[in-house]
C-alpha cells in the first residue's frame, strides 16, 4: 500500500458517516412536522390552499430520513484495512 | 451603500410570522451543523485532512457538495427572480449554462487535476506554467473568494432583517460565527458534510413552495395559461424560439447564449473555480473524482423546478411583482411566496433552508480561500518546508482572517442593484481568462510558461478594462448580463491571441516536466486506483456524463 493510500484509508476510518447525520436530522424534522400537521388549524390549511402540507411534508421527511438510516445500516462504509492505523 | 437594495430587502412587508416550532427547527439545524464540526474534528491529523478531507470521500457525497457549493441562497433567490422576469429562458443557466461544463470537467479535465495530485487549481498552473502565473491566480482567487463570502454574508443579513426582523449585525455575527466555527473545527470535511445536509434541507424548504404554488394556480397547465396573460406573455414559455434576434425576454440571441453563457462563462465558472473543483479533489479515487461534477449535473438539471417555476408562480400570484422598488421586486419572489403560502412548520424548514444555503455558500468560499492561501501563497512564497502541523495552524488562522475580511467586504455588495449580476461581473473578470489559459495550456503542450503568464494577465486586464469602461458609461451595453457575456468573450479571445503570439518567441517547458499535466502526456485515466464496484457501467464517468448532456437536450424539447 502506498503512503497516499494509507493516509486516505486512515482519514476515511476516522471520519463519521454523513448518512447518519442526514437520516437523523430528517427523522427529527419529519416527526416534528407530522405532529404539527396533525394539529394544523383551519387558518394553516387555507394558507396552504387546503393541502395538509405539514403532515405530508412531515411524513415524506420521516420516510426519507429512515431510508438514509437504513442505507447506512445495510451498506456500512467499507471497513478500513487493519494495518492502516 | 446603495439605498435601492437596502430599501427593497429591508421593508417590513415581507415579515414572516415564525412560531416556536419554526424556531425549534432553525435551532436544531444550527446545533446539527456545529455538531458536524465537532465530530469532523476527530478526523483531522494532517493538513490534507483539513484542506482536502484526506482525499477520502465517496462520489455521491462530493457530488452533492459540488452542486450545493453552487446552490447558495443568492443563486436560489436570483434564479427565482430571473424566472419571474425572463421566464423559461432562465433554464439556460441550468442546462446549456452548466451541465456541459460540469460533464466536461469530469470527463476531460479531472484526469489532469486529480491525476497530477495537485492540491488546488493554482497549483496546477504552477506545475504547467510558472510561479508568476501561479501567484497571479492564487491572489485573484483569494481576493474573489473573500469578496464573494462578503456578498453572501451581507445578503444573509438583508434577508434575515426583512423576513425575521433581525438587526443586520445579529445575522452577520451569527452567520459568520457558525461558518467560522465549523470550518475551524472540521475543515473541508465539515464544510462538505454540511453542504450535503444543506442540499436536502433547501429542497425540503423549496418543494412545499412549489407544490402549494402549483395547487394555487391550477397545476402546470393553469400556470402556463396564466403566464400567457402576464407582461411576460407567451415569450416567457420558450427557451430558444425567440433567440434569432434579441427580441426576447433575456435580450440575448442564440450566439450569445451558446458561446457567451454556454461556453465561456459556464466553462470558466465550473471548470476552474477552485471552490467547486476542491470538492472533487477530496474524492477517494480518480473514478469518484471524475464522477463528482457529473453526479452534480443531475440535480442541477432538476433544480429549476423549485426555482424557475416558483418565480413564475410568484409572477402570477403576487399582484404587482416586478416593481422597480419596494417589496415587490423580482428578487423578493421566493420570500413573498414563503410569506403567502407556507404555514408554520414548513415555513420553519424553508427559513432554515435559506439560512443553510447562505452559510454553505459562504463556507465554500472560505474553505477554498484558506486552502489557496495556505498551500499556494504562504507555503510557496512566505515560509517553505515547515512541518505539516505548522500549515494546519496557518490554515486555521487564514480561516479566521478570511471570515473577518468577509465581514468587512460585505458592504461592497451594497453598491450594485442586482446581486446575481454583481457576482457574474466577478466571474467574467477572473474566470473567463483563467479558463482560456487552462484549456489552451492543457491541449497545446507547446504553450510556454511565459505565454501562460502573459495571456492570463492580458485576458484579465482586457476583461477588467471593458468592465470599467462599461461602469464609466464609455461603452454601452443593454444590460449587465450582456456586458458579462462580452467581457468573458473578449477575455477568451485575448488569451488565445497572446498565447499564439508569445509561444513561438519563447522557450517551452521540457516535455517530461509536463507528464500528467497536458493532453497526450496523461498518466493513465484512473483505472489504477479503482475500488470494488467502480467498473460497473453506471459508475462509468463517460456514460454518466453523456447521459446527463442528452437529458439536458431532451429537457429543452417541451420548452422550445
Amino acid at each position: 500500500m502506498t503512503d497516499n493510500e494509507t493516509e486516505r484509508r486512515s482519514a476515511a476510518a476516522r471520519l463519521f458517516d454523513v448518512r447518519r447525520v442526514i437520516g437523523g436530522l430528517f427523522v427529527v424534522y419529519g416527526a416534528i412536522l407530522t405532529l404539527r400537521g396533525l394539529f394544523d388549524s383551519t387558518a394553516d390549511l387555507s394558507k396552504a390552499e387546503g393541502l395538509r402540507i405539514n403532515l405530508w411534508a412531515g411524513l415524506a421527511m420521516l420516510v426519507f430520513g429512515l431510508l438514509f438510516l437504513a442505507w447506512q445500516w445495510l451498506r456500512p462504509a467499507e471497513a478500513p484495512k487493519a494495518d492502516s492505523e | 451603500m446603495d439605498p435601492f437594495v437596502v430599501d427593497t430587502l429591508a421593508a417590513d412587508g415581507l415579515r414572516l410570522r415564525l412560531d416556536a416550532v419554526d424556531y425549534l427547527l432553525v435551532a436544531l439545524y444550527f446545533v446539527t451543523v456545529l455538531g458536524v464540526g465537532f465530530a469532523a474534528r476527530r478526523a483531522i491529523r494532517t493538513s490534507v485532512d483539513f484542506f482536502l478531507s484526506g482525499r477520502s470521500l465517496p462520489a455521491w457525497v462530493t457530488g452533492l457538495a459540488f452542486v450545493s457549493a453552487n446552490l447558495g441562497a443568492l443563486e436560489i433567490i436570483g434564479m427565482a427572480a430571473n424566472g419571474a422576469q425572463y421566464g423559461y429562458m432562465t433554464l439556460h443557466y441550468y442546462w446549456i449554462g452548466a451541465v456541459p461544463a460540469m460533464v466536461f470537467l469530469g470527463i476531460v479535465m479531472m484526469p489532469f487535476y486529480y491525476g497530477s495530485k495537485v492540491r488546488s487549481v493554482p497549483e496546477y498552473l504552477r506545475l504547467r506554467f510558472n510561479r508568476p502565473t501561479h501567484l497571479f491566480n492564487a491572489i485573484t482567487f483569494a481576493v474573489a473568494q473573500v469578496l464573494i463570502a462578503g456578498v453572501n454574508l451581507f445578503a444573509l443579513a438583508l434577508v434575515m432583517q426583512a423576513l425575521l426582523g433581525w438587526p443586520q449585525w445579529v445575522s452577520i455575527v451569527v452567520g459568520a460565527f457558525i461558518v467560522l466555527s465549523y470550518i475551524l473545527l472540521g475543515g473541508l470535511s465539515s464544510a462538505i458534510y454540511n453542504e450535503v445536509l444543506q442540499f436536502f434541507v433547501i429542497l425540503a424548504g423549496l418543494i412545499p413552495i412549489t407544490v402549494i404554488g402549483l395547487q394555487k394556480v391550477g397545476g402546470f397547465g393553469g400556470l402556463m395559461d396564466a403566464v400567457k396573460g402576464t407582461s411576460l406573455g407567451e415569450a416567457g414559455l420558450h427557451a430558444w424560439s425567440g433567440t434569432g434576434g434579441s427580441d426576447n425576454p433575456l435580450g440575448a440571441n442564440w450566439i450569445g447564449i451558446v458561446f457567451g453563457l454556454g461556453f465561456v462563462l459556464s466553462f470558466g465558472y465550473w471548470t476552474t473555480n477552485f471552490a467547486e473543483v476542491q470538492r472533487a479533489l477530496s474524492a477517494r479515487n480518480m473514478s469518484a473524482a471524475r464522477r463528482t461534477p457529473i453526479i452534480a449535473a443531475y440535480p442541477k438539471l432538476l433544480i429549476p423546478v423549485v426555482t424557475v417555476i416558483p418565480g413564475l408562480i410568484a409572477l402570477i400570484t403576487v399582484q404587482g411583482l416586478g416593481a422597480k422598488e419596494g417589496d415587490l421586486t423580482y428578487n423578493n419572489a421566493i420570500p413573498l411566496l414563503m410569506r403567502d403560502l407556507l404555514p408554520n412548520g414548513v415555513l420553519g424548514v424553508a427559513v432554515t433552508g435559506l439560512l443553510a444555503s447562505f452559510m454553505a455558500g459562504m463556507a465554500a468560499n472560505v474553505s477554498g480561500f484558506n486552502t489557496v492561501f495556505t498551500y499556494d501563497i504562504w507555503q510557496e512564497y512566505v515560509k517553505k518546508d515547515m512541518p505539516d502541523g505548522y500549515y494546519l495552524r496557518v490554515g486555521r488562522i487564514a480561516t479566521v482572517a478570511g471570515v473577518v475580511i468577509g465581514i468587512g467586504t460585505a458592504f461592497i455588495a451594497a453598491g450594485f442593484d442586482n446581486i446575481m449580476n454583481y457576482i457574474q461581473a466577478l466571474f467574467a473578470l477572473f474566470n473567463a481568462p483563467l479558463f482560456a489559459t487552462f484549456i489552451i495550456g492543457m491541449f497545446w503542450k507547446r504553450m510556454t510558461p511565459l505565454a501562460g503568464f502573459l495571456s492570463l494577465a492580458a485576458g484579465s486586464l482586457a476583461a477588467l478594462t471593458l468592465y470599467l469602461l462599461y461602469l464609466g458609461d464609455v461603452i454601452k451595453f443593454n444590460s449587465d448580463l450582456e456586458q458579462s457575456f462580452w467581457g468573458a468573450g473578449l477575455a477568451f479571445v485575448t488569451v488565445a491571441i497572446v498565447a499564439a503570439v508569445v509561444t513561438p518567441l519563447t522557450a517551452p517547458k521540457p516535455v517530461e516536466e509536463l507528464d500528467g499535466l497536458v493532453y497526450g502526456r496523461a498518466k493513465g485515466m484512473g483505472t489504477e486506483d479503482l475500488l470494488a464496484g467502480d467498473e460497473a457501467w453506471y459508475r462509468n464517468p463517460i456514460a454518466l456524463g453523456l447521459f446527463a448532456v442528452a437529458l439536458s437536450l431532451l429537457f429543452y424539447i417541451p420548452v422550445w
